[in-house]
């Protein structure tokens, strides 16, 4: 480019070469081998691809299992796509990021008005993360080492908590569920001991059973951390975990508005108590005020991270989620209290509509006898797997296929989800496929 | 001249909107909730709200943001477009249903692979951090199967390391050493190699470093970590520098995380989401994070048949939607486009050096990457950035890397011209003049923003974290 030469020229350099006379002779690279495309070239390509996929509206599917397909409303979709938003970075000059401070400080109010906690982070990465991180925070808390999970909790949370524990020494343990598929409180207690860091529960659990036993768990857990997993938009109807005495709280925010994308980007929700705050991993915003008084946000309480505290730091987090959360606080405010309830109650009703369905068509469902969210576990004959795949033949897409010995209780079956987002049609389509397959 | 937006906007709950409705689901009694403190406002309220907040805030899309170490290059509005054809897919579909996200994928991790010469990577960390604590897990992993992970507790790092990277390590249960850097602002050789033996892990490095300073003795630092058995990790967050001229691979390096949402222009969102793919050479294929995504020929799979993983970082496959722009970029550059780009941010880089290094401090060795680290005469950096930001213009990094007092660093990237290239030049030269003539007005500043300089202190000593604490 001609601004190019002028500028080496300026610098009185007579190549570009000569500003790589750093990089030793041994290790220039030949050539990267990737043609590049013009933009339509480009957009075409991948028009092609993406057309290669089945999404939700060419073939409707039923799966969940920690994320959820929700409709977006376009209002949202506008102010998540207002470039001052998405192409700012980590908002650290705040005169001129006041709206993305404000806005994560709605966030953050919104997050602590749904779990009726004191104080929420502006986000981690995902649930899973979330998990993990509050994890070692109980162990700042109590120096203690041992976590305790429920025994449904799916293989990929407790993955990721093992990678993130496992420097501290801390152990995973599991604890069993009742034939309802709620908290088995009796046997729990007894497994609490003085080594037992935290308590980890989910309501909905991953079976999507409205768990009813979580409201003991408080006075059984002594100095453990009590940790809830919950669902963003089942609190709009279902009591508020600091109402049952939750010490921190985790869930996966896409479900508030945030495009299901494959897995992400997702959005880790993270809340506690006031008292726990300077323990607490992620990036917070308060409120203060400026030279002339004016009320101002400001990212906050930051000796408790990595750019400060380094190798002390409570958690590593830099990047987080922030266009997520922003993304999150517009849904609820596009919603209002109101609509989330009805929202929130519409995906009850259906889950109850496709159950009904199944019962009529003879399927056992759900295992549990218990109220569901979103999810639940219909039983099946034989292989869920070739059941799925079956399935895709006729044209609609299952659930999660769960293998008998996979649960303690659980026979081969298929965690099956819906939303507001599949209507009586889709449900029948379903139902009558399944009927066909099996 | 500069002025942005000022409003009193309120919070979204003193928007006054309409009562809450009775509304009953079927709960059980136990576990209902009766109240919810939120607005019931209506589109056009909430609309008016958020566009009013975005007009106060600062993005690359509005001026220059040479922010340093964190690459604010364009973002092109077609990735943007691209990834809403991927919006509505859910990551356990069957393979069969998704063989277009699944392909984005591969060829994301087979570009990645060209671009950095390493064997084999997974796409599953959320961000560049997390790619840290990713290569930290595959370090703990790899040293764990050569029965040699009870002797090797340490991980060493330069003294210009970005937070991240002894935060990292540590979460892994490693122990940090610091290594100091020379005269000229590389690693001090002689201290690295005293402090390398059977008790070292690995050791975390950028190269260009935050100085912007190519680390000229790589290759002999690869050879002093290889020798005592210890893994060479690239912290990729300075990759814009260097590609197509060189590579991790070519320079000896083990372990590499990349940042998309620096080096391959995905925008930041505000703090993110980012991406932070790690590439692997050799046996540490064995340890990624599953799945890793295949291709038999025919079809795209996703592969959990990785001999010794690590099982998984964060669920799912990574931030999907992040990895869709970071493919649409490198697709539309290609190889040399890529070169391309770098080339351009090393020479935007030296020639905004070059223009102001009179009027600021620069230390350390003259020739920088992508970019450079300068302290104001006079003045504090605070000050400095403060009054850039009534130029309108966004101010560098400050305050990093903490072996330069009073840092400035400053990142141009390729997507600058020499025009706005030349304007901030000159806006830097008035703040120095400034400085020595009236200082004052840097003091005061920034004059021209949605608000003045704020009150961190009252922040942090009354923490008020959410609207409940203000009722």
């Amino acid at each position: 480019m001609k601004d190019m030469d002028e500028m080496l020229k300026d610098m009185g350099t007579s190549s570009w070469e000569e500003l790589f006379s750093d990089v030793p002779g041994e290790v220039w690279k030949q050539e990267i081998d990737i043609d590049s495309m013009d933009e339509y070239a480009l957009y075409r390509e991948a028009k092609k691809i993406a057309g290669k996929n089945h999404d939700f509206f060419r073939m409707p599917n039923f799966l969940g299992a920690g994320v959820y397909t929700h409709y977006i409303p376009p209002a949202v979709l506008e102010i998540a796509g207002r470039s001052e938003f998405y192409t700012s970075y980590t908002p650290y000059q705040p005169e001129v990021s006041q709206g993305m401070l404000q806005t994560l400080f709605e966030y953050q109010s919104v997050i602590a008005e749904l779990t009726g906690m004191e104080v929420a982070n502006s986000s981690m990465y995902d649930a899973s993360t979330a998990l993990a991180e509050a994890a070692r925070m109980a162990y700042r808390i109590n120096r203690r080492n041992e976590i305790f999970v429920p025994e449904n909790m799916y293989w990929e949370k407790e993955s990721v908590l093992k990678n993130y524990v496992r420097g501290l020494g801390m152990k995973i343990r599991k604890y069993p569920l009742t034939n309802k598929g709620m908290v088995d409180v009796d046997v729990l207690h007894e497994l609490i001991d003085d080594n037992t860091a935290m308590v980890y529960v989910e309501n909905p659990n991953f079976f999507g059973v409205i768990d009813e036993n979580v409201t003991e768990i408080n006075e059984i857990v002594g100095k453990a951390i009590y940790t809830v997993g919950i669902n963003p938009l089942s609190l709009a109807i279902m009591k508020p975990p600091s109402e049952y005495g939750a010490d921190i709280v985790i869930g996966e925010g896409q479900i508030l508005g945030n495009p299901i994308s494959f897995g992400g980007p997702l959005l880790g929700v993270f809340a506690t108590r006031k008292q726990y705050v300077r323990k607490m991993p992620g990036r917070l915003i308060g409120d203060t005020v400026d030279q002339d008084g004016r009320r101002a946000f400001v990212m906050t309480l930051q000796t408790r991270e990595q750019h400060i505290r380094r190798g002390k730091a409570t958690s590593n987090i830099c990047s987080n989620e922030a266009l997520c959360a922003v993304i999150s606080v517009a849904y609820v405010a596009y919603y209002g209290a109101n609509g989330l309830r009805e929202l929130a109650k519409k995906n009850i009703d259906n889950s109850k509509m496709l159950i009904e369905k199944l019962r009529h068509a003879g399927f056992h469902a759900p295992i549990f006898d218990a109220k569901h969210f979103n999810e639940f576990l219909v039983a099946l004959p034989r292989n869920p797997h070739e059941i799925s795949k079956e399935l895709i033949a006729k044209g609609i897409h299952g659930g999660l296929p769960i293998n008998e010995g996979c649960y303690k209780g659980v026979p081969d079956s298929m965690l099956l989800c819906t939303t507001e987002m599949h209507r009586e049609e889709d449900m029948d389509r379903f139902v009558s496929a399944l009927k066909e397959v099996v | 001249m500069y002025q942005q937006a000022k409003y009193d906007e309120p919070l979204l709950i003193e928007i006054h909107g309409g009562e809450n409705k009775n509304i009953d689901a079927d709960v059980p009694n136990k576990m209902k909730r009766d109240k919810l403190n939120l607005p019931n406002l209506k589109e056009w309220q909430v609309i008016r709200h958020y566009t009013r907040l975005s007009h106060m805030n600062y993005g690359v899309d509005t001026g220059t943001y040479p922010l340093g170490s964190c690459t604010m290059k364009y973002n092109p509005k077609l990735n943007e477009e691209i990834v809403k054809w991927f919006a509505y897919l859910h990551p356990y579909q069957e393979e069969s249903t998704v063989q277009g996200a699944l392909q984005i994928m591969y060829e994301l991790q087979e570009m990645l692979k060209k671009i950095t010469d390493m064997d084999g990577f997974t796409l599953q960390p959320a961000a560049g951090a997390h790619g840290e604590l990713t290569g930290m897990f595959l370090v703990r992993a790899y040293h764990e199967f050569h029965d040699d992970l009870d002797k090797r507790r340490n991980v060493l790092i330069p003294d210009s390391a970005h937070g991240t990277n002894p935060a990292s390590a540590a979460m892994a249960g490693f122990n940090v050493i610091e290594i100091p850097s020379n005269e000229n602002g590389m690693v001090n050789l002689d201290a690295l190699e005293a402090a390398t033996d059977e008790t070292t892990a690995a050791f975390m490095i950028t190269n260009p470093n935050t100085l912007g300073i190519f680390e000229e003795e790589i290759l002999e630092i690869a050879k002093i970590m290889h020798k005592n058995g210890a893994l060479l990790y690239y912290d990729g967050a300075n990759l814009n520098a260097i590609m197509g001229i060189t590579s991790p691979g070519l320079m000896g390096f083990d372990i590499v995380h990349l940042n998309l949402h620096k080096t391959f222009s995905t925008p930041h969102g505000g703090g993110g989401p980012g991406s932070g793919p790690v590439g692997v050479r050799g046996e540490l294929v064995d340890f990624l994070p599953v799945p890793l995504v295949g291709f038999d020929g025919e079809k795209y799979y996703l592969n959990y048949n990785v001999k010794y993983t690590i099982g998984k970082v964060r669920s799912f496959y990574g931030n999907f939607g992040v990895m869709v722009k970071a493919w649409a970029y490198i697709k539309r550059l290609g190889g040399m486009g890529l070169r391309d780009a770098a080339i351009r941010a090393v020479v935007s880089s030296n020639y905004l050096k070059e223009k102001i290094k009179k009027y600021y401090e620069l230390p350390y060795k003259e020739l920088r990457k992508h970019e450079f680290v300068v302290k104001p005469k006079n003045v504090r950096a605070l000050d400095v950035a403060k009054r850039l930001l009534d130029f309108g213009v966004h101010a560098p990094t400050i305050y990093f890397p903490l072996i330069v007092h009073e840092a400035l660093m400053i990142e141009p990237t390729e997507s600058e011209s020499k025009e706005t290239l030349d304007n901030y030049a000159n806006i830097l030269i008035q703040i120095a003049k400034e400085a020595a003539e009236n200082p004052e007005i840097l003091k005061e500043a920034p004059h021209n923003t949605a608000i003045k300089r704020v009150d961190e202190v009252l922040a942090a000593r009354k923490p008020v974290l959410s609207w409940k604490d203000k009722r």
